[in-house]
């Protein structure tokens, strides 16, 4: 049984006195296998929020089916098994971390003993250990995004759906995430979120889903989209006079006493290859370009537009 | 279905009770109920009636005040702020939701009127008048009308801004302080539809007079059990009819 499954999803927004429709979602069809990291990719406003809020029920989609392992979402059985963090997430600042965290653990009704336990734990795994007592009204935009994250695992769900987890973060705060997302995946979870922090994506995704104007233009696994996508071949080289190499290949830039050659095909390795060698120069190293998943989602980009 | 009311009932009460503006209201009620006993002496006649009368309408008022405050804000605030996606991700349904959030303003409601009817019990004692069940029951009529005061603001809060919200149930509680004078009204009207149009108001807006028995307690007439009882069962079926008005109108609701 797939943990998500969606097909065939559509979502639009009535506006101007109801007269102007605008579809956000256009038959998107998602699916995620348990235990798996899946990165939901697309520029603002291409639909990746509207696509969480009809999987956490709080957008009704006008068509389309969404599962959760098998249940329908809208279900609040459904929902027992999800942690969720939206994106900027707003909590009551008039209560302090271990309150919130309290009551997001009584709306699982978790008992007490077991939720203080817990709570602690997530604390301190999130990093907030120290600033429990503190009132939300003082907490910054980062130490917002790690108590969201607290309050997403408060019931250890199966399931976590994260919306643009690491806004708000520092560099540190964003490894500490990606760790934790790993450690996370390492225990058996499931993990749907969506970024736009490619490399970010790129570090921890199983698969990749990338939404473009309201539909999935590419869904696959992460291997296998950057696998066999070559863009080119670079030539490392050295001992070579620049006015040598400028009459081999045109395509080159100079960096620490070497000079990287970059073609587009493999058509001409050989022969620059060659050339150099006859020019008395070093080759050091010939390896493909690989596209990274910047390259392919750009690519997309400028596909659809 | 396993689901915890208790933590919604108790969020809400804690969100009400850490708002500046419900501890300004219950201050100015026990310091209005408190200055109804300088009134009573500068007043010529009996000053126990007087403290009564201006203490029970200072408490009256204020905790109207607090009703629709509170009301109108906590459901809107709730959308306005996200917070509400925190909750409805979770395993709660949003027929909970609403009835979280009724209970907890309920609770609010019982412990800012049990402040007031304790500082007014204490004043009565020190004019002199002692325990008298009749004021008991002149709150708890108050409370079952602050409950139906409650319900109509969680009602418009559901699907309006706290402004509008705040328009329609003071003229809701206003027009339910002066449902009488639609007898009045009926008889004025001729055709058919017309008085078939004032039936249908007079049954569908809440008639909150019927919950007024302060003139009964200062003057010390006697109240009638089958009155009070069947205002109790009016408050009970109109609150569940709201609550489930404003159920409908909550599930149908998206949150952009």
């Amino acid at each position: 049984m797939k943990t998500l499954e969606i097909t065939d999803l559509n979502k639009s927004f009535r506006s101007n006195f109801l007269i102007k429709k605008y579809h956000i979602l256009k038959g998107i069809h998602i699916s995620v296998e348990p235990g798996e990291i899946y990165g939901f990719l697309g520029p603002n406003g291409a639909g990746k929020t509207t696509t969480i809020k009809c999987i956490m029920g709080l957008l009704f989609p006008d068509s389309g089916q969404i599962l959760i392992n098998g249940q329908p979402a809208d279900t609040v059985d459904a929902r027992r098994h999800i942690g969720f963090l939206p994106e900027n997430p707003y909590f009551y600042d008039y209560l302090n971390a271990l309150e919130l965290l309290d009551f997001s653990a009584s709306l699982f009704a978790i008992p007490p003993a077991i939720a203080r336990e817990r709570i602690q734990m997530l604390i301190q795994r999130v990093g907030l250990a120290g600033h429990e007592r503190l009132k939300l009204r003082k907490f910054s935009k980062g130490m917002i995004q790690r108590l969201g994250m607290a309050q997403a695992l408060i019931q250890d769900p199966v399931f976590l759906i994260l919306d643009e987890p690491f806004s708000g973060l520092d560099p540190i705060g964003r490894k500490e995430f990606r760790d934790l997302i790993l450690e996370l995946k390492g225990q058996g979870k499931t993990i749907f979120f969506s970024s736009h922090i490619l490399q970010d994506v790129e570090m921890m995704v199983d698969k990749v889903g990338i939404i473009i104007n309201g539909r999935i233009t590419r869904q696959g696994q992460l291997s296998e989209l950057i696998a066999g996508s070559t863009h080119g071949h670079e030539i490392v080289c050295s001992r070579i006079s620049e006015k040598q190499l400028a009459q081999i290949h045109a395509n080159y830039v100079s960096r620490d006493n070497q000079f990287i050659i970059t073609l587009g095909s493999d058509d001409d390795i050989n022969l620059v290859v060659e050339s150099i060698i006859h020019n008395n120069g070093l080759v050091v190293a010939v390896h493909p370009v690989k596209k990274t998943l910047e390259d392919i989602f750009l690519n997309e980009l400028k596909e659809v537009q | 279905m396993k689901m915890n009311l208790k933590g919604m009932v108790l969020n809400t009460f804690k969100e009400s009770a850490r708002n500046k503006m419900f501890y300004l209201l219950v201050f100015f009620g026990i310091l209005f109920a408190l200055s109804s006993k300088l009134i009573s002496f500068l007043t010529l006649g009996d000053s126990l009636k007087v403290l009564k009368d201006t203490g029970l309408a200072a408490i009256n008022f204020f905790c109207v005040l607090i009703a629709i405050f509170t009301g109108i804000n906590l459901v809107y605030k709730e959308i306005e702020k996200k917070t509400i996606f925190n909750i409805l991700s979770k395993p709660v349904s949003r027929d909970h939701f609403i009835f979280g959030k009724f209970l907890g303003l309920a609770l609010t409601m019982l412990v800012a009127l049990t402040a007031m009817a304790v500082i007014f019990f204490l004043l009565v004692f020190l004019v002199g008048g002692g325990f008298d069940f009749k004021i008991v029951l002149y709150f708890f009529m108050l409370y079952l009308e602050l409950l139906i005061i409650v319900a109509i603001s969680l009602l418009f809060s559901s699907f309006s801004t706290p402004i509008l919200s705040f328009i329609f149930t003071v003229s809701l509680y206003l027009i339910g302080h002066v449902m009488w004078t639609f007898n009045e009204f009926k008889s004025l009207l001729h055709s058919k539809l017309s008085l078939t149009f004032a039936r249908v108001l007079y049954y569908i807006l809440p008639n909150l007079d019927k919950f007024n028995i302060k003139n009964d307690v200062v003057l010390g007439l006697p109240l009638h059990t089958g009155t009070i009882l069947f205002s109790i069962l009016y408050a009970v079926v109109y609150i569940l009819a709201l609550l489930t008005v404003t159920v409908m109108i909550f599930r149908k609701r998206e949150f952009i």
